[in-house]
């Protein structure tokens, strides 16, 4: 087989950075042109190859194609190609490049096939979502794209651990199955859980994803999390502790989304919610249920898109993002209205939206193996997920208390975005055999079964119930305007105070020892340096000096005639080196006793 | 605003008529419970209308939760960490 082709990561960030090369029409012809190209490039490469490099002394594997690796490739590049059409009222080039690198660092995740190849773009990819974090240019952003690049870096540097110890045990650099055995095997998991955001490591995501650019957010919504995903997928499937890491981030989020204002985040604590789905498939390992978590990936990343595009379209045209800034915008804005409903039911499993199709896999692995308390959790997520995503941010959005935003409808490029994903949402629920004919293992699974339809069904609508008795009874928590802390406030506020006693005690000692050595006693030498033989000339001298003084009386002027001793000037002719010659002679003569009595 | 267009939800029949189709619907899901055979995993997915109880007393503890214990918690000023 011919192993040499053009790696996919490569089209999109060479072809990313020659975007500032071009401007107008062109631009906007280029880069949505760029991910048509790349796909053509991906379809063409046949599955199974290897494209190696030699590297040192290691063969480095820059593409690998097989089932796993290209059903991320497909939805990457779909998701890229729709991205880069709803940010196309972007005038500046950052955002197109940046995008461009990021989405292309994440191709170059997927299809690496050796951890040092797997890393340099696991590493870019953090570089290239900083950026569009950065993009927004307010300083929420900015200290927000600081936060997250610590938390990524200090990840990439857990994995890198990991990776070297690994080689350095097993002299392969192969990335494949690991496996949770020894502590190399430690590092990586936890550096990838990083990007996975995992309880207590995902604070990063809904601090940063809602300060991102409109678009921004969009591209951030699709790639960290999903490569993360992938890379579990690949070295740690069946690993148990993955299924209750999986459920704890399918569980808190919804809590969180609940008394969120910000819609955006909402939005990103139902990223982490989802996630924790595929986590927990991967966890439990059957070839089901690792089915379920890469179809899921694929839904998600098109729902999940399409809702961060319909909040940020509404952002666009109203300024607001608050819930309590909005309302009512179902008379404006109709079309994002109807896509963002999409995106709802899609998100919420309902049938014929995508969800349906990918959700109850994971849901069905878990039952397969008896999970009762897994199974519970992930049920209660699912309904929990509807409450929050799929009711909550249409209907504060866009119906609800009207805000009297008279707004035009969102750009026509935004539709066409926003329509390509609805339509890929509702066309991956309809018609679910195309999506399971590109997952890892042969997809037997049937999800349109009337038993599923209808328990799905009524498990959405009573909690639409409980939503609407809760909402039309006012115990539905009102929207606020304030933030809710969340585990970042560890290191944001104690982590802070700790910087802050730091920085107090080492300014402290280092002010002291300021004071005392450069201040105090380089002053004190420097001045004996320069004073000392003057002092001591000058005190040899007094006597003279003071007879002087005596004869004369201080203020009475001596005769011009007579030869004065110049007292005041002593000191002052020895640092400035101009003094008497006899003055001079008579140093030199004590200095010479001196030496004579001490040597 | 007087002379704006008026919109599907400013009349409040519409608004009645949208959750009289709502509350139908539940009802239906209720009675058609009863004559769907489940494939189950669980023996309590057999019992009538598991999961509408599920989902309602699920969303409303998620409610009662998140509202009374949660955000008592967490909530803080907007200008919180500025």
């Amino acid at each position: 087989m011919n192993n040499v082709c053009i790696p996919p990561a490569f089209i999109f960030i060479i072809g990313g950075l020659l975007v500032p090369f071009l401007s107008g029409k062109a631009r906007s012809t280029y880069v949505v042109l760029l991910p048509v190209v790349g796909f053509i490039n991906l379809i063409s490469i046949p599955m199974g190859t290897l494209m190696t490099l030699p590297f040192l002394d290691y063969t480095l594997t820059l593409v690998r194609i097989d089932r796993l690796s290209l059903a991320f490739g497909y939805i990457f590049h779909i998701i890229s190609f729709i991205t880069i059409i709803y940010i196309l009222h972007v005038k500046k080039n950052l955002e197109y490049v940046a995008g461009f690198i990021y989405s292309g660092a994440a191709l170059g995740t997927i299809f690496a096939g050796d951890l040092f190849t797997f890393f340099v773009f696991w590493e870019t990819l953090t570089v290239g979502s900083v950026m569009l974090i950065w993009a927004r240019g307010t300083k929420a952003s900015a200290a927000a794209g600081f936060r997250y690049l610590l938390v990524h870096v200090t990840g990439g540097l857990s994995l890198l651990a990991g990776i070297v110890m690994m080689v350095i045990k097993t002299g392969s650099i192969k990335f494949g199955f690991i496996g949770l055995t020894d502590a190399a095997s430690w590092f990586i998991f936890m550096g990838i859980g990083v990007n996975c955001a995992w309880p207590f490591l995902h604070t990063w995501l809904t601090d940063a994803y809602p300060e991102a650019t409109i678009g921004g957010t969009v591209f951030l919504s699709a790639f960290t999390t999903k490569t993360a995903i992938y890379a579990l997928a690949r070295a740690y499937p069946g690993t148990e502790l993955l299924i209750w890491i999986g459920v704890g981030m399918a569980a808190f989020p919804i809590f969180f989304a609940v008394i969120e204002n910000d819609l955006r985040r909402v939005l990103a604590y139902s990223l982490v919610n989802q996630v924790g789905f595929m986590v927990v498939g991967i966890g439990i390992g059957s070839e089901l249920a690792i089915n379920g978590a890469v179809a899921h990936a694929f839904n998600d990343i098109l729902f999940k898109g399409l809702l961060f595009m319909s909040m940020g379209a509404v952002m666009y045209r109203t300024g607001k993002i608050n819930a309590t800034d909005l309302g009512g915008l179902y008379k404006s804005m109709p079309w994002t209205a109807a896509f963002c409903i999409v995106g709802a039911a899609s998100i919420s499993a309902f049938p014929l939206f995508s969800g349906f199709v990918s959700k109850s896999m994971v849901m069905s692995a878990a039952g397969n193996h008896h999970m009762i308390a897994v199974w519970l959790v992930l049920l209660f997520a699912s309904a929990g997920v509807f409450h929050h995503a799929g009711i909550k941010i249409p209907f504060f959005a866009f119906f609800g208390h009207d805000a009297g935003h008279r707004v035009k409808e969102a750009p026509p490029h935004m539709l066409i975005a926003m329509g390509l994903a609805a339509f890929l949402c509702i066309f991956n629920g309809t018609f679910y055999k195309p999506l399971y004919s590109i997952l890892p293992y042969a997809a037997t699974y049937e999800p349109y079964t009337l038993s599923h339809i209808v328990t799905q069904t009524e498990l959405l609508f009573y909690s639409a119930l409980a939503f609407t008795l809760l909402l039309l009874s006012g115990i539905y928590p009102a929207e606020m305007r304030a933030i809710n802390i969340d585990f970042d406030w560890f290191y944001r506020k104690p982590l802070n105070a700790v910087e802050a006693l730091c920085a107090r005690i080492f300014n402290g000692i280092n002010s002291v020892c300021d004071l005392i050595f450069v201040k105090t006693l380089t002053a004190q030498i420097n001045g004996f340096a320069v004073n000392a033989t003057a002092k001591l000339t000058n005190g040899l001298l007094s006597p003279i000096l003071r007879a002087n003084a005596i004869n004369h009386g201080p203020d009475e002027k001596p005769p011009s005639s007579q030869l004065v001793p110049r007292d005041v000037d002593v000191e002052k002719a020895f640092s400035t080196g101009t003094s008497p010659i006899g003055i001079f002679a008579a140093c030199a003569g004590l200095m010479i006793v001196a030496m004579y009595f001490f040597a | 605003m007087k002379n704006e267009k008026k919109h599907m939800f400013d009349n409040p029949k519409n608004v009645k008529r949208l959750l009289a189709i709502f509350f139908t619907s539940v009802v239906i899901l209720f009675i058609l419970d009863f004559f769907v055979h489940k494939h189950a995993h669980f023996p309590w997915e057999n019992w009538p209308v598991f999961y509408a109880i599920f989902g309602f007393v699920a969303c409303v503890l998620l409610v009662l939760v998140s509202r009374f214990i949660l955000r008592p918690l967490v909530k803080r000023k907007e200008d919180y960490y500025e």
